[in-house]
């Protein structure tokens, strides 16, 4: 029996198929795959089963792999032990998965070099939000700055301490958890009425990075075959949610670095493509736009056309825009070999989205995952090698292009047909979801990949819905970009990666 | 230098000319929701509505429909969802309240197009004429999702230009005059939020941004007790939505600071 079960992006299989392996034979399976060809999605607890036979509870544990250069995805499990010798030290990248695992399970992965809370739940024995063991440096010359969680701008919430030589950064340890609402222990026993909103609120500026995961689910659970039309249309919000966020954060970077022209011009061309995302449904970010079966929205030819042309009244001020800052030296220097994230540092954490790419990994979910009806309309990675701020700067501005050229494709030729399969348009009720099933979905957000992971009980309701945002494999890598570098870099370092603190706590 | 000097006349003057005209709006726009008095049957027995809302912002209140805007994320089902079509979302921007109460909508005989007052006094300070000229935000997003701090954040952009109505958002709360609270507030923001607040300065207004800083919206019951800033504070502006429109943060600071708007 294979070690594992394969399957693409956007589809299901039956829970019993996932085969089970002896903690150590999953290690080494893991370890194979991480270090030779793999990257890690999600690794979580399954449902709490009940064995009434031997009056106790058991769980599983479950990896979701992706093989990129295959296009496929792989699933294994393995019963879930009390405690286990910890799997971080050999594979970094699952290094905030443990954390995690041993926060919500009381699953101790032994030997893990850093256990401390993630998002500081609700439990009884748990630590209050901030209560941590924090990291210390000692010795002459070291300093502490502890920042947040209220920052000075308008941004989300988070604890960040560094620790600093003179003006060095020897380490930043970021502590989060202040934004946890309680959503993924909520999305159990669904879906209701609630968890399509709660899609789209996950992370508010990935509204349809989410929200078209979740859809994925349901169609992979539901065997509801997606309306091409509404899926063309996902794929065009989607780009119009990377155009606004990434001509936002250009401005931000040029905001930071001081250079106020670039700044003030993106400022307002952000809000230019969250006014074409209105267009289409009527809200800025994308709430009510796509449901299971499609969107429940529609765009008829006028509109698409209307959509596109301000799309490229918007694009011209971007690159006007974008290259003053490109043209200007001391833009230039302050960005280039700061924050520098190198690739085995990038790939051994597990990086994604442009960040990753920033770094020189290939990982593009829209090139190697396409969803269902989306081959063929997959669009150029590009990849560049530095690993800098200016690198993942560059990186945005060339996804820009893409999204710009992608977008006006799609709507110049959007497949006929209705926006969506589903019999009740704008889906308020789910159609039932097949019992025992697990399905996974791959989204490339404009932070990088969204991964949703759901597990059916026996009534097809959610058993299990596990939820990750790109920032939840990022947060470490702006960590590591610190490192050496002046605490005056951080703000261009952190607005070069932008993560989300929602996202991340849930 | 003379590239920058090109780029900025080549991308033009931008700020909008709000007030001094009304803003432009997408056509699909959800604004304030009407209920039709003569065709609303929720006072018979219908609860299709009721049923469909996420969030519970409609309720029966004394036998008549009442939908809660500090509940509403503005998604439209109900609409979709009523027999009878009596419960529309209009376009009508200017939705916030100087009162948790006046973001309550019942069925009215008046068409939907009809003007609606506003439901926004202006502060009722001494320091009013002050604020007018200088009124200063400490933003705190209490677990917010990023979209409603978006909005309120686009206002400082050239587009609004919020600095010329004498509103700035500063770092920190000892500079600030209020608080502008954005999400639900839950366990894990409250001693921040309450430690930010303690350091404001007075009048320490507090403006209440989103579903989720009214009543904790979408979040409201769940494990995290993330119930709104109004179980925590004195609020004195709600301004709805999920997130709501620059527009309607903007229509609602103004008129709470006795300004003129369209």
């Amino acid at each position: 029996m294979a070690n594992h079960i394969t399957l693409m992006n956007g589809t299901s299989v039956p829970v019993h198929s996932i085969p089970s392996l002896g903690i150590g034979e999953f290690s080494q399976w893991l370890t194979d795959e991480l270090h030779n060809r793999a990257r890690v999605c999600a690794f979580f607890a399954g449902p709490q089963e009940n064995d009434s036979q031997n009056n106790r509870t058991s769980r599983m544990l479950y990896a979701v792999l992706a093989r990129d250069a295959e296009n496929s995805l792989a699933v294994a499990a393995t019963p879930a032990p009390q405690a286990y010798p910890a799997f971080t030290p050999a594979m970094p990248a699952l290094h905030l998965f443990e954390r995690e695992l041993y926060e919500e399970t009381g699953i101790e992965p032994t030997g893990h070099p850093w256990l401390k809370p993630v998002r500081f739940p609700a439990t009884p024995h748990g630590p209050a939000i901030g209560i941590a063991d924090f990291f210390t440096v000692t010795g002459e010359d070291v300093h502490e700055v502890a920042v947040g969680p209220i920052h000075a701008g308008i941004i989300e919430c988070g604890h960040f301490r560094f620790q600093c030589q003179g003006e060095v950064v020897m380490h930043l340890e970021i502590s989060l958890g202040y934004h946890h609402r309680g959503i993924e222990k909520a999305l159990q026993g669904g879906p209701t009425k609630r968890t399509l909103p709660f899609m789209e609120t996950l992370a508010g500026d990935t509204t349809i990075g989410h929200s078209w995961a979740y859809s994925t689910i349901i169609e992979a659970l539901a065997h509801l075959p997606v309306a091409p039309r509404g899926q063309a249309l996902r794929a065009v919000a989607l780009e119009l949610e990377r155009l606004a966020n990434h001509t936002g954060d250009l401005g931000a970077l040029a905001g930071d670095i001081g250079y106020l022209p670039t700044s003030a011009f993106c400022g307002r061309l952000r809000g230019d493509f969250l006014n074409i995302t209105a267009l289409l449904c009527g809200n800025r970010f994308g709430r009510n736009l796509v449901c299971p079966g499609g969107t429940a929205v529609a765009a008829d030819a006028a509109l698409c056309r209307t959509m596109v042309e301000r799309l490229h009244l918007a694009a011209k001020d971007v690159e006007g825009a974008a290259n003053l800052m490109w043209r200007t030296g001391s833009v230039l220097s302050r960005m280039m070999g700061i924050g520098t994230v190198p690739e085995k540092a990038a790939r051994d954490l597990g990086l994604v989205g442009p960040a990753a790419r920033a770094s020189g990994l290939p990982c593009d979910a829209r090139s190697t995952h396409p969803l269902p009806g989306m081959r063929g309309h997959d669009l150029h990675t590009h990849t560049l090698q530095a690993g800098d701020v200016f690198a993942r700067a560059t990186m945005r501005h060339k996804e820009i292009q893409e999204s710009v050229a992608f977008i006006t494709r799609m709507l110049q030729s959007l497949p006929e047909g209705e926006v969506y399969s589903h019999p009740t348009p704008g889906c308020s009720n789910t159609p039932p979801l097949a019992p025992h099933t697990l399905a996974v979905a791959l989204v490339e957000g404009w932070r990088g990949e969204v991964c949703h992971v759901a597990m059916t009980g026996a009534q097809g309701n959610f058993a299990r819905y596990k939820v990750m945002d790109p920032s939840f494999h990022n947060w470490i890598g702006l960590a590591m970009a610190l490192r050496g570098q002046q605490i005056s870099d951080f703000p261009l370092c952190n607005k070069s990666f932008n993560l989300s603190y929602c996202g991340h706590d849930l | 230098m003379l590239q920058t000097i090109a780029e900025r006349l080549r991308q033009q003057y931008r700020t909008v000319p709000y007030p001094s005209a009304h803003p432009v709006l997408s056509e699909r726009f959800m604004g304030r929701p009407h209920i039709n008095a003569h065709t609303c049957t929720a006072n018979a027995g219908c609860t299709a509505c009721m049923e469909v809302c996420p969030t519970q912002a409609l309720a029966l209140q004394e036998g008549t429909l009442g939908l809660d805007m500090g509940r509403c994320t503005f998604c439209g089902k109900c609409a979709k969802a009523c027999p009878q079509s009596a419960l529309t979302f209009t376009k009508e921007y200017r939705l916030a309240s100087s009162t948790r109460q006046g973001l309550w909508v019942f069925p009215s005989p008046e068409p939907a197009d009809a003007p609606v007052p506003s439901q926004v006094q202006p502060f009722d300070h001494p320091m009013l004429p002050s604020l007018r000229r200088s009124c200063r935000l400490r933003e705190v997003s209490a677990a917010g999702c990023n979209a409603c701090e978006a909005d309120c954040n686009v206002l400082g952009t050239i587009v609004f230009d919020l600095p010329r109505f004498g509103i700035d958002y500063v770092a920190s709360p000892r500079h600030a005059d209020g608080l502008l609270i954005t999400g639900p507030l839950p366990r894990n923001m409250q001693l921040a939020t309450q430690k930010c607040y303690t350091a404001v300065t007075p009048p320490k207004l507090v403006m209440a941004v989103g579903a989720c800083a009214i009543s904790g919206g979408l979040f409201s019951g769940l494990e995290a007790e993330g119930e709104g800033a109004p179980a925590h504070l004195t609020v004195n502006l709600f301004i709805p939505g999920c997130p709501p429109h620059p527009y309607t943060i903007l229509d609602g600071m103004l008129r709470f600071l006795g300004k003129q708007v369209p």
